[in-house]
């Protein structure tokens, strides 16, 4: 018998026992009707071919394993970044289980959102009903400081038109007619996440600026964009910010939200820009956004205003960390303080210290449009080589920027972009011209399954590893962090290949 | 001092009157009807688990309360996350925008084995990724040249699915002409499935959609080889509504297996579509998940005369009592291998009782979850000692409730849909020592200093049914409740001193 009680097998083990073994082969043998192993042999070998490559490129209609989500996920998010604020999706409410489930996966926290539960009914008559049943309910149990509305596809399809649905909401009295409802029709069916958080922003500025006089000021407004790193990589802007003397405000800031602490009390709403903040965020000199990719939209509202903008593409590493910090300096006139330099000089050291673990060493990338340009300048900063860098959701646009980037090192040279390309496509470019690493979200698992390629995950959503977005990756230190989980993967790549016994284990050195 | 913890029948309708309260009065009227606490009964009491209560109160199925936090999914989620996902060597395509087949990739944990990629597609994500042009011209075409890739770069897939997300219905695209004309192409079954997430009022119409969609595109098309070609034994039995979770579908046929069944097709965990043709040849549909896939199995009993009967596989109690039932439906041989395999495994759980039991007994547990679960693990819980204060069904009909009746006594608390208001107040007033619900619980509920375990997935654990599964189970409880980290929640310094003092 396979179990027992003293040492409990689970899955793993157990199904690993010859009673299951055999179980299942005789399965296979007897009830599956599958193809033979050698038809699988033959056609898994044909699958890592060039010529199975070129097939794959050659897809116009179907996406296989795509590295990005849709529109509300990314309004929902961006709209838990605001003090007390409830996002309400307006559509089918399996949407909503599904973004909640996606972002507590990520971040093993709770996320809190509500949907409208449009069903049959609505999308004949539309989901006004719901919409004003749906508003007058969610503040009632929760009591938000604010609900921000987005839409599902199904909403968008039948042609619901949110500014006027809340209107007539609030003229029907399901909230207050001067409570904040900001709103971004968000369609699943164009852009991907990183647009949605892009309008919801818009959306919740629009709230708070629209018909208002700005005083320009001297703070600076940040938008960090869609980020699963979030929780420390605000905190870590946060810090260098107070260290250089600034004042400033985030724009949509979950670290806190993201990252209660367990203490007997569930939060439901914690921390979170304060909605006089962001009411007073119109008055600052300039917008900074973290990650150009995610806020196309909202700049060009908040240049409307008078303000001055500057964009950055997931500041990791040094020269972009140095680049942000200038930008600070020179829109504040705040100089950098000693101790940034200190920060930056020591994640140098780590660097020079580490560097013939990482020089040539050969890197794919996936993500997000912003995160895979940020990975890719750290990476050449490092001495490595970017090779394959995909973004499902990236433009022309973007792979324009990106071989600009790689251009401008001579690391950059063996580097290749494929934007809107998937991970099925990534497979094929693995299993042709493999990499010494792959770097990505924990989607890249079944790639380093089937290449033998080590995944790091440093990229949103990280489902199978826990806690890393509790360390910032962006700034001086956050570089610290990605140069050790970087390094730790070269190490142990070391070990594995020097540790046959007798064999290779000569290399199984002590000191590294 | 003041009891602040609700318990016994009469403080638990008070506390649902408390929570009502927080409603405007339109939702308060809606939500009243789907909570209840379970109360006695003139009818005789099941036979395994000794107990009859009314649990009918609850009124279920219908639409949920617009903005008030449900916990339910869609139509969506109940074809392609629960009924087809798991069918391994036919690819299923997320019909439409990207979001839906993205955020169930790889999430429910239908084990496999099998060559993914090549063979095998149940952790790919397959999807027509929609954009403004398919939504205004229709995505027919787009469907179409899908099928066409998908056959190309995965000759070995057996059959396609087309699970429809919300805009198919809208848009008026006609996906059943497309499958038929793909099928002609390829020669492959292609199954069109009109799952669009707003019909119906949660996942549980998905599962009839999809069940009705084996019995239009699998069942009444012209036998398929596979089908003609098996030989029907006198022991041939199908598992029915078994998605492999974390391998409990394995750990279920290895027992059956041992009592001298033999399992044709296991519906749908680890399963090929050769074992979705040739089910109409068992002599017994053996049904889990009752929820999900009774209405196929309704429809196999009428066509094909195949009889059917539920079992449940959680907890000793229940496993014996089922094997028993089981076999009682075939001759004396088999029935003697139940008795035989009782007692192989009663060291087993003798042992599993003996280091667990005294760790877990009389603990207190609220259950929110789908199918078959709300009722099925009651008496695993009850094996190891423990009560249930509490539980309740994101998607289950009036007949689930009826069958609750039967696992839960007199007293218990009621939530049908329940919302995430409603849900923390219950959990935060009854304070059970564990409670067992979905990803989206598990946090809030951690927070407030509550042991948890996901039941949907296991927590990343499994499998639960059968006896090899209860011993890990057993575990997991024990691990949940007993972690020593629930006892580090209060800070020592912010003790309140009249309470030093005391000591």
């Amino acid at each position: 018998m396979p179990q027992s009680a003293d040492k409990v097998l689970d899955h793993a083990p157990l199904f690993q026992q010859p009673e299951y073994r055999e179980m299942l082969a005789n399965k296979k043998l007897k009830f599956e009707c599958g193809h033979t192993a050698e038809t699988i042999t033959q056609i898994g070998d044909w699958t890592k071919s060039w010529e199975y490559r070129e097939k794959n490129l050659a897809r116009e209609a179907v996406t296989i394993n795509p590295a990005k989500a849709c529109q509300p996920v990314g309004a929902v998010f961006a709209a838990q970044g605001y003090e007390g604020t409830l996002p309400f999706v307006h559509g089918s409410q399996g949407c909503v289980a599904y973004y909640r489930s996606h972002l507590s996966r990520h971040f093993k926290e709770p996320s809190s959102a509500v949907s409208s539960s449009m069903t049959e009914d609505a999308a004949v008559f539309g989901g006004l009903t719901n919409l004003i049943e749906g508003l007058a309910n969610a503040r009632a149990l929760y009591k938000p400081a604010m609900i921000a509305v987005s839409t599902t596809c199904m909403a968008e399809v039948i042609g619901d038109d949110l500014n006027s649905f809340i209107q007539k909401a609030k003229e029907a009295e399901s909230v207050p007619g001067d409570y904040p409802v900001p709103f971004a029709h968000t369609p699943a069916f164009v852009g991907s996440h990183v647009d949605g958080y892009d309008n919801m922003q818009k959306g919740i500025l629009h709230q708070f600026w629209h018909g208002a006089v700005r005083e320009p000021g001297t703070s600076i407004n940040i938008i960090p964009g869609f980020d699963g790193f979030a929780v420390a990589n605000n905190r870590e802007i946060k810090r260098m910010l107070d260290a250089m003397g600034v004042e400033f405000t985030f724009l949509g800031d979950v670290s806190d939200v993201y990252d209660t602490p367990s203490d007997g009390q569930f939060r439901m709403f914690d921390g979170g820009t304060t909605l006089a903040a962001a009411k007073d965020a119109i008055n600052a000199k300039a917008t900074l956004s973290m990650q150009a990719f995610c806020s196309p939209k909202t700049l060009d509202y908040v240049r409307d205003t008078g303000q001055e903008t500057a964009v950055f593409n997931y500041p990791m590493g040094v020269g972009a960390t140095d680049a942000f910090l200038m930008k600070v300096s020179e829109l504040t006139g705040r100089a950098i303080p000693d101790s940034l330099a200190r920060d930056r000089g020591r994640l140098i050291d780590a660097m020079a210290d580490s560097q013939a673990y990482l020089h040539g060493k050969t890197f794919s990338i996936f993500g997000d449009p912003d995160f895979v340009l940020g990975m890719a300048k750290f990476i050449m900063e490092m001495g490595g080589e970017p090779v394959h860098c995909l973004a499902t959701n990236g433009s022309k646009k973007w792979a324009k920027q990106m071989k600009e980037l790689l251009a401008s090192s001579p690391f950059g040279h063996q580097g290749q972009v494929w934007e809107g390309k998937d991970l099925w496509h990534m497979r094929s470019f693995l299993m042709t011209e493999p990499t010494d690493f792959l770097i990505g979200s924990s989607y890249g698992k079944y790639l380093e399954r089937d290449t033998g390629i080590p995944l790091i995950r440093l990229t949103f959503p990280i489902f199978d590893r826990h806690h890393h977005h509790r360390f910032p990756t962006w700034g001086y230190q956050g570089g610290l962090t990605v140069l050790v989980k970087i390094l730790d993967a070269v190490f142990l790549k070391l070990d594995t290949a020097t540790s046959g016994i007798g064999e290779t284990d000569y290399s199984f050195d002590l000191t590294r | 001092m003041a009891k602040d913890h609700a318990n016994g029948p009469e403080e638990l309708e008070s506390l649902i009157k408390e929570v009502l309260e927080a409603y405007p009065e339109k939702a308060r009227k809606k939500r009243a009807k789907h909570l209840a606490v379970t109360t006695a009964t003139d009818e005789a009491p099941d036979p395994v688990t000794g107990i009859a209560s009314n649990c009918d109160a609850a009124k279920s199925n219908i639409k949920s309360v617009p903005g008030v936090m449900t916990i339910r999914g869609c139509a969506y989620a109940g074809s392609k996350g629960v009924v087809w996902g798991p069918i391994k060597d036919m690819v299923h395509i997320s019909h439409g925008p990207v979001g839906c087949g993205q955020y169930s990739w790889s999430q429910r944990r239908n084990y496999y084995v099998g060559e993914t990629g090549v063979d095998s597609f149940v952790t790919m994500q397959f999807t027509t990724d929609f954009q403004e042009k398919d939504i205004v011209f229709g995505g027919d075409k787009k469907l179409e040249k899908t099928i066409d890739e998908i056959n190309g770069l995965f000759p070995l897939a057996n059959g396609i699915t087309v699970q429809s997300e919300c805009p198919i219905g809208l848009i008026g695209d006609d996906i059943e002409a497309v499958a038929k004309k793909k099928h002609k192409d390829i020669g492959k079954t292609i199954v069109p499935v009109r799952c669009e997430g707003f019909r119906g009022v949660s996942q549980s119409l998905g599962h009839h959609i999809a069940n009705d969609a084996v019995r239009d595109w699998i069942f009444e098309k012209p036998e398929s080889e596979a089908a003609k070609s098996y030989e029907p034994g006198p022991y041939d039995v199908n598992i029915i509504g078994d998605y492999n979770i974390g391998g409990d579908a394995w750990a279920s046929r290895i027992l059956l297996e041992e009592i001298g069944l033999s399992v044709v097709g296991c519906w749908s965990g680890d399963a090929t579509l050769a074992e979705m043709e040739r089910a109409p040849k068992a002599r017994l549909n053996l049904i889990h998940c009752y929820r999900s896939m009774n209405y196929i199995c309704r429809y196999m009993e009428e066509k094909y005369a195949i009889g059917w009967m539920e079992y449940n596989f959680f907890g000793p109690t229940q496993i014996a009592a089922s094997l028993r039932a089981i076999a009682a439906q075939f001759d004396a041989t088999i029935q003697e291998n139940a008795e035989k395999v009782i007692a192989k495994y009663q060291p087993l759980v003798d042992a599993v009782l003996a280091k667990y039991r005294p760790r877990l007994e009389g603990k207190s547990v609220m259950l929110y979850v789908g199918g078959l679960r709300p009722r099925h693990v009651v008496t695993a819980y009850d094996d190891l000692g423990m009560v249930i204060a509490g539980t309740g069904y994101e998607f289950a009909h009036a007949d689930d409730y009826k069958r609750t009746g039967h696992y839960v006594k007199e007293g218990t608390l009621i939530y049908d849909d329940v919302t995430g208001y409603e849900l923390e107040k219950f959990i935060e007033r009854v304070r059970p020592d564990l409670v067992g619900s979905g990803i989206k619980e598990k946090y809030p509920v951690q927070k407030m200093g509550i042991p948890f375990r996901q039941m949907h997935s296991w927590d990343y654990s499994g499998p639960y049914h059968g006896y090899d599964g209860f011993a890990i189970f057993a575990r997991d409880m024990d691990m949940a409740i007993n972690n020593p980290v629930w006892g580090l929640f209060d800070a020592p310094w912010l003790a309140a001193p009249a309470a030093l003092a005391a000591e």
